[in-house]
This record gives structure tokens, C-alpha cells and sequence, in this order.
């Protein structure tokens, strides 16, 4: 393989990625644009859900695309990181909402 | 502009008020701190050895370097937190129905500073020196990824001790605990600059820490030898990795709480107030979200220890080696799902609670493991009670009982009784005293000739270890039944007959940890005077079996002439059973390693000086001190030598010289290891 089609399958990824990011933030900001142009066109938990899934798979689209992370093996280690800080944000993020929404409910119980 | 104002300006809060003169006992411990350095500078200038120190160790990239400078700063740091330990002790045992020496702002200050110091002032930077130094021969590296980050983190470390040796002479400290909980930390009940001291000292080694994380981890998963697969390494490496990613992800919660909370205190926000939307109990959430881990970082190194120590001076292959492995990462990452137990009582639902209380006792299996696997590498093995293993032995039995104290604690139920009680106190020192204390003296003694060239003095060294064993048993287990008692922890004074008894053995406990700590120093005197009858030069005075050993002692800049052929676990042994071991390779190779840099100690000196400035207000000196820490940043970009080439005719010489050393020196059995006789070349016997 010679360094141009490097170079073409490398732009190919690269556009690829670009045009996936943008159609998830369209479709994200859309919602949210449709929300508030239509009213009842669209419920609001549509609008989080579509907004929370759009940015999931906008994660892995930059994942995959512009940081070059994928299942082959030399990659190995970088997506065991990877799978690890997000492993370890979830905790961290999810624990904190729970203990302090507790917390917070308890004290509005009592008031 | 009036006076005051040109003063406000020049020197912000700073006043004669800020001298330590209200108080006999501060007042000599500010003389000690200033006599000291005075004496210290004093000594260096007149036996010259300014130039030597900046070229040779201050500006110095070599990990093997700064990894002595980490361990010697935990010790200057070690002999101050133990002397204010003493101090509570003393004042526990004299005040009974009376005030004591020591007035209860005082006493709350000596805690704060104690606990601060040994948890990120000693027990942090032991570690961080005893990876940086073991690691990347272990690995069979040439040194770390980022040797002048590394230079940059013992900076930032040191800056952060030298605010906290600093808040001896200028000011009071802050008398919120170590964990520095608001709302009692915020103005509105701490309006001196104590909580400063604190929120700034933490910060900037919190800051050293999560950069030396990133470069431990980075360096052992990118600088491996050849062959050096993960599950070849030896467990030190397991351990040292575990708790790299530990810093990484835990450091940063810690910064983010300390810097909201300089937030509150200086630009009047309102994170943990408990008005206007702030919420204190975040701060807990936070600080323990970095806390936890934060014990695992400070016990997973020591476990790594352990294994090198019991396998090494077992003369056997670690038992259950992947076990460990595995229990190490399940430790860690288990870690994260703890915090809460440092607050069960603050509210939140039982709910809640029972997780994380079940999620607590989970890490007893793993741990369990471990200790199982240690007990069983020591079965049948060639065991030799030299000082680590000593150490070592002294874990095994001590441990377990601090931890059986930790899956108490770890009951919701039993919490709401005990807690804030000195039960905890005692359960926490059983785990830090015999879990990491002893593990970084077990290290200190096990790799100190590797580091010097010459063994330390075994007679000495019992006598030390004999002494924080009793002074251990003796200062910390009538804490259990104080504890018991419900005698609350942080007290200055008491008034029931009944603790009397207890605290007094403590205090006599202390002492002798006391006279421990004097042994250490001694040891290393007699050491010193003696290190012609125990050099090593030859570089293997246990027998070692990994790859630290596979060098000279102390090793040469490059550490290895050729980078080391890994053919299976515990590679060193290996290679000297196979006859491979000390083989003259067929050629040389030009060596490149870093050149000496300046910005460890510009930036340390940078951030001690904004840190000192934001303390005392000083607005000139703290814009100038993080301007000077990122222009040198900047700087040192533009720098295009940034390494030192060692010719190969230059190391050849080096490895004559090495391999002459090991010809000459006599192979030495298990029996004679603590002999004269050891010369750093290892005998092979027959198991
Ligand atoms: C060497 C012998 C040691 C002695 C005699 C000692 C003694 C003490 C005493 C008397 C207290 C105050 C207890 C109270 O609240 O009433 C204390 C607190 C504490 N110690 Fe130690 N200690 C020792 C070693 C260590 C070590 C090695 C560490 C950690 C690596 C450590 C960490 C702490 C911490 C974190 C606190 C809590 C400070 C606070 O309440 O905010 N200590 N120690
Ligand atoms: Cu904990």
C-alpha cells in the first residue's frame, strides 16, 4: 500500500467522523429547536433521551474516528483505559447524584 | 497612600502578630525550624557543596535521583509528625482534669499538622521515591517516560512541605483535622490564614501527586524491556501501576475541593456555606471521593513491598502471583465504591449507607488473599530474618488486626457508636503504622544498598524495628479500649478517671516510637562510618531476583549498558540460573539520557512562593510566582538539547569496572548475607 491511499483512507475516516459528529449535534439541537419552535410537537423526555444518546454515540464517533480507537489489538490498552476512566467517572458522577439527591430529599423532608 | 496601605501592599496580612512569640512552645519550634535551616545552609556553604547539590541532585533528571530526594524529604517530614504526635501524647497522659501544656488551639493545630504531613508530606513522597527509584529498573527501563515532569512533581511536593514548615514560624496553621471540613474551615469561623496554610500546602503536593501518577503509569506501560510482558512484572510494578491510576483519577476530586473552598475563602463564593445554595456536605463527598482511594494509594505500594521482600528473602517464586495481580487491580478499582464509610453519619438514608457499608467489606477478600499468598511464598522457603523480613513478619501479624477493626467500622451500626472515637484513630494507625510505615522502612532497608552502594547496619536495625513494634502495640492498642470507652478523638483534655490508665501507656508507646525514629538515625551514622565492611558495589546482596539487581550498586546514569532480555517472571533470577546473568554483551552503544534542567526547582520555588503570597495576601508575589511557574513552562519548551549522550567507550569503562568488581568479589551464601563477607555477589545454592 502506497502512502497515498494512507493518505485517502485516512481523509475518508476523517470526513466520516466530521460528518457523523455533525449529524448527531443536528439531531440533538434539533430537539431541543423543535421543543421549543412546535410546542407539544415533541415530549420533553424525548428531548433528553435523544440529546443523552446522541452524546453517547458522539463520544464513541470521536472515539473511534479522530483518536483512532478501535477493537484491534495493538489498541488494546487504550480502550481498557478508556473503558476504565469511564468505568471509574460513572462511579464517582452517579455515587455523588445519589448520596447528595438523598441527602438533599431528607433535609426537604423534615422542613 | 498611607503607611498601612503601602504595608497591606508589600507584605498583604503579614505582621509581627504573625511571630510565633504568644506561645514558649511554639515559639522553639519556630526556633528549631529556622536554626535548622539556618544550620543546614550553613553547613552546605561551608563545606562548598552548593554547586554540588544544584548540579548534582537539585537540577538532576536521573529518577534514581529524585527518587532518593522523595524519600529524604518523607523522613525530615516523618521526624516532625512524629515529634507532634508525641506532643498530643503527652498532653493526653498529663491532662486529666487539668488543661495540660498545651492549649486546646494548639492541640487542634498539632493534629491538623500531624495528619497532613504524614499522609501527604511523608507516606507520599516515601512512596513516590521508592517507585521512582525501583520502578524503572524493575521494568529494566533507562528512566520514566517524563523525566522532567518527574523533577517538576518533587517541586511541587517540596513546595508544598516547605509552606507547611513555614506555617511554623509565620502564623498559625489551620486546627480543621486533616480532612479540613467546612463549614469550620470557612471565614465566617476560621478567619486567619491557617485554613490557607492548609488549602495550599495540599494543593500543591496534590498537584505533584496527580502528575507523578501519570508519569508512573505512562513509564510502565510504554518503557517495559524487552520481553517484560505485563504479567512479567514483579508485583512492585503491580503495585506501583494500581496506584499511578489511583493518583490520576483520585488526586483530582481533592484539588477540586480544595480549590472551591479557596473560592469561598477568598472570593467570597459560597460552595460550602450554609447559605445562599451551599452545601458543606459536598466537601465530605469530595474529599472522601479522593480519600479513599487515597489510603489505597498509600497501601497498595507497601503490598508491593511485601512481595518483592517475603519472596526475595523466601528464595522463592511469590506464591499465587496472578492472584495477587488480580486482587490488586479488584482493590482498586473497588476503591471507588467505598467513600461513604467516612461518613456514614452524616444522613443520608440507611439505604445508602448498607451499599457502601457491603461495598467496604468487600475489599477484606481480596486482602485476605493476599495475605494468604504471602503466608504460603514464606512456607518452605529458605526464609531469612533480615530487617525487611522482620518488617514483614510484623505486618503479617499486625495487619489482619487493623483490618479485622476496618470491617467492624465498616457496619453502618457500629459507626454510628465508634465514630469520631479514638477506635478509629486506632484502626487507622494499625493499618498506616504496620501496613505502610513499616512497608516503606521494609523498602528503605531492602533497596538502600542498591541506592548506596553499601548495606545498612542490621544490629541497628532491629533495635529500630524492635522499637516501633512495642512503641506500635504500646501507643495504639489502648486506643481500642479508649475507644470503647468513648473517649472522642481530637481531645485536649478529659475528665474521666477511667481513660488515665490507658492514655498513659500510649504516651509510653509514643516515646518509644520516639526512640525508634532515633535508632533509624542512628543506624544510618553507624551506616555510614561502616560502609567499607558492607559495600556492595557488585550490585545483588540478597540474592535478588528481579531486575534492580541486574546492575551495579549504586546503578550507573543509564542504569543498563543493554537494555535486559526478559525470558519470564522474576527475570534476574532466571537469567543467573540459566548462566546468562553478568554476560559481557557483544557491543556498546552510545547512551542518551536527560540533561540536568532547572525547572523542578524553579517551579517548586515559584509555587511555594504563590502559595506563601496567596496565604498572606500578597497579590505582587503570587502573580509573579505563577507567572514564573508557566513562562518556565514556556521556556523549556523552546530548549532543544534536552538530553546528554554517554559515549559507548565511556560505558564500557563503567561496565568494566562493574563486571571486574563482581569477578572479584567472592560469591556470597544465605548464611553470610549479613556478614562482611557479602559483597554484593550472590552465591547460587541448591534450595
Ligand atoms: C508514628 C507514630 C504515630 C503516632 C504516635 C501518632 C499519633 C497520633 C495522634 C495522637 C493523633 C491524634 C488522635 C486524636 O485525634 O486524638 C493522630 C492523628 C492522626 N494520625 Fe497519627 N500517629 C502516628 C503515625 C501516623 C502515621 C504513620 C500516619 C499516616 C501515614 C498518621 C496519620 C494520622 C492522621 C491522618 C490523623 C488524624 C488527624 C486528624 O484528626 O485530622 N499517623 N496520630
Ligand atoms: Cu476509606
Amino acid at each position: 500500500m502506497n502512502r497515498r491511499d494512507d493518505y485517502r483512507r485516512e481523509l475518508r475516516a476523517y470526513l466520516t467522523g466530521l460528518g457523523l459528529a455533525v449529524v448527531l449535534s443536528v439531531l440533538a439541537f434539533g430537539a431541543v429547536g423543535l421543543a421549543e419552535g412546535v410546542p407539544g410537537a415533541i415530549s420533553r423526555s424525548t428531548v433528553v433521551w435523544t440529546i443523552g444518546l446522541t452524546a453517547a454515540v458522539q463520544v464513541v464517533v470521536h472515539f473511534r474516528y479522530f483518536l483512532h480507537i478501535d477493537l484491534t489489538r495493538s489498541k488494546r490498552d487504550d480502550l481498557q483505559l478508556i473503558l476504565f476512566s469511564a468505568l471509574i467517572v460513572l462511579l464517582m458522577v452517579a455515587g455523588t447524584l445519589w448520596i447528595l439527591g438523598d441527602l438533599r430529599d431528607r433535609m426537604m423532608a423534615v422542613l | 497612600m498611607s503607611g498601612a496601605d503601602l504595608w497591606h501592599l508589600l507584605f498583604g496580612k503579614l505582621s509581627a502578630d504573625a511571630l510565633p512569640f504568644y506561645s514558649a512552645i511554639a515559639a522553639t519550634a519556630a526556633g528549631v525550624v529556622v536554626c535548622g535551616a539556618l544550620g543546614a545552609a550553613l553547613l552546605i556553604t561551608w563545606l562548598g557543596r552548593w554547586r554540588y547539590l544544584w548540579r548534582e541532585w537539585f537540577t538532576s533528571l536521573d529518577h534514581k535521583k529524585i527518587g532518593i530526594m522523595y524519600v529524604v524529604l518523607s523522613l525530615v517530614m516523618l521526624a516532625r509528625a512524629v515529634v507532634e504526635a508525641c506532643m498530643m501524647r503527652m498532653q493526653q497522659a498529663v491532662a486529666f482534669d487539668s488543661a495540660g501544656f498545651l492549649p486546646p488551639d494548639h492541640f487542634a493545630q498539632l493534629f491538623t499538622t500531624h495528619g497532613t504531613i504524614m499522609i501527604f508530606f511523608m507516606a507520599m513522597p516515601f512512596l513516590t521515591g521508592l517507585i521512582n527509584f525501583v520502578m524503572p529498573l524493575q521494568i529494566g527501563a533507562r528512566d520514566v517516560s517524563f523525566p522532567m515532569m518527574n523533577s517538576v512533581s518533587l517541586g511541587l511536593t517540596t513546595a508544598g512541605a516547605g509552606l507547611m514548615m513555614v506555617s511554623l514560624v509565620l502564623g498559625k496553621f489551620s486546627t480543621g483535622g486533616w480532612s479540613g471540613y467546612p463549614p469550620y474551615t470557612e471565614l465566617g469561623f476560621n478567619p486567619g490564614v491557617g485554613p490557607d496554610y492548609w488549602i495550599w500546602a495540599v494543593t500543591l503536593s496534590s498537584l505533584g501527586s496527580t502528575l507523578t501518577g501519570i508519569n508512573f503509569a505512562v513509564t510502565i506501560y510504554k518503557r517495559r524491556a524487552p520481553g517484560m510482558t505485563l504479567f512479567r512484572m514483579p508485583l512492585f510494578c503491580w503495585t506501583a501501576l494500581c496506584a499511578s491510576i489511583l493518583m490520576i483519577f483520585a488526586m483530582p476530586p481533592l484539588t477540586v475541593a480544595t480549590a472551591l473552598l479557596a473560592c469561598d475563602r477568598y472570593l467570597g463564593m459560597h460552595f460550602f456555606t450554609n447559605s445562599l445554595g451551599g452545601n458543606m456536605m459536598n466537601f465530605a463527598n469530595l474529599f472522601w471521593l479522593f480519600g479513599h482511594p487515597e489510603v489505597y494509594i498509600l497501601i497498595l505500594p507497601p503490598f508491593g513491598v511485601w512481595s518483592e521482600v517475603i519472596a526475595n528473602f523466601s528464595a522463592k517464586y511469590l506464591y499465587g502471583y496472578r492472584s495477587l495481580v488480580y486482587a490488586t487491580m479488584a482493590i482498586a478499582v473497588l476503591s471507588f465504591t467505598v467513600w461513604v464509610h467516612h461518613f456514614f453519619t452524616m444522613g443520608q438514608s440507611a439505604d445508602v449507607n448498607a451499599a457502601f457499608g457491603i461495598a467496604t467489606m468487600l475489599i477484606g477478600i481480596p486482602t485476605g488473599v493476599k495475605i494468604y499468598d504471602w503466608m504460603l511464598t514464606l512456607f518452605r522457603g529458605r526464609v531469612r530474618f533480615t530487617v525487611p523480613m522482620l518488617y514483614a513478619l510484623a505486618f503479617l501479624l499486625l495487619f489482619p488486626l487493623g483490618g479485622l477493626t476496618g470491617i467492624l467500622l465498616a457496619n453502618p451500626a457500629v459507626d454510628y457508636q465508634v465514630h469520631n472515637t479514638l477506635f478509629l484513630v486506632a484502626h487507622f494507625h494499625n493499618m498506616l503504622i504496620p501496613g505502610l510505615l513499616f512497608g516503606m522502612l521494609a523498602g528503605y532497608h531492602y533497596w538502600f544498598p542498591k541506592a548506596f552502594g553499601f548495606r545498612l547496619d542490621e544490629v541497628w536495625g532491629r533495635i529500630a524495628f524492635a522499637l516501633w513494634v512495642a512503641g506500635f502495640v504500646l501507643a495504639f492498642m489502648p486506643l481500642y479500649a479508649l475507644g470503647l470507652m468513648a473517649m472522642p478523638r481530637r481531645t485536649d483534655a478529659f475528665f474521666e478517671a477511667a481513660y488515665l490508665p490507658y492514655t498513659l501507656v500510649a504516651a509510653f508507646g509514643a516515646l518509644l516510637i520516639l526512640a525508634a525514629l532515633v535508632s533509624l538515625c542512628v543506624q544510618v551514622w553507624v551506616s555510614v562510618r561502616r560502609r567499607r565492611e558492607t559495600e556492595v558495589f557488585a550490585g545483588d546482596p540478597w540474592n535478588g531476583r528481579t531486575l534492580e539487581w541486574a546492575t551495579s550498586s549504586p546503578p550507573p546514569d543509564y542504569n543498563f549498558a543493554v537494555l535486559p532480555q526478559v525470558e519470564g517472571r522474576d527475570a534476574f533470577w532466571l537469567m543467573k540460573q540459566d548462566g546468562r546473568a553478568y554476560r559481557t554483551p557483544d557491543r556498546y552503544e552510545d547512551i542518551e539520557v536527560p540533561r540536568n534542567s532547572a525547572m523542578g526547582p524553579v517551579v517548586g520555588m515559584a509555587g511555594a512562593a504563590a502559595g506563601f503570597a496567596l496565604v498572606w495576601h500578597i497579590g505582587w508575589l503570587a502573580i509573579i510566582g505563577v507567572l514564573t511557574m508557566g513562562g518556565a513552562l514556556i521556556a523549556r519548551s523552546f530548549v532543544r538539547h534536552t538530553t546528554r549522550t554517554i559515549a559507548a567507550d565511556e560505558v564500557r569503562r563503567i561496565e568494566a569496572r562493574w563486571r571486574d568488581a563482581v569477578a572479584a568479589s567472592p560469591g556470597v551464601t544465605r548464611d553470610d548475607e549479613t556478614t562482611p563477607a557479602n559483597r554484593g555477589h550472590a552465591a547460587m545454592e541448591v534450595a
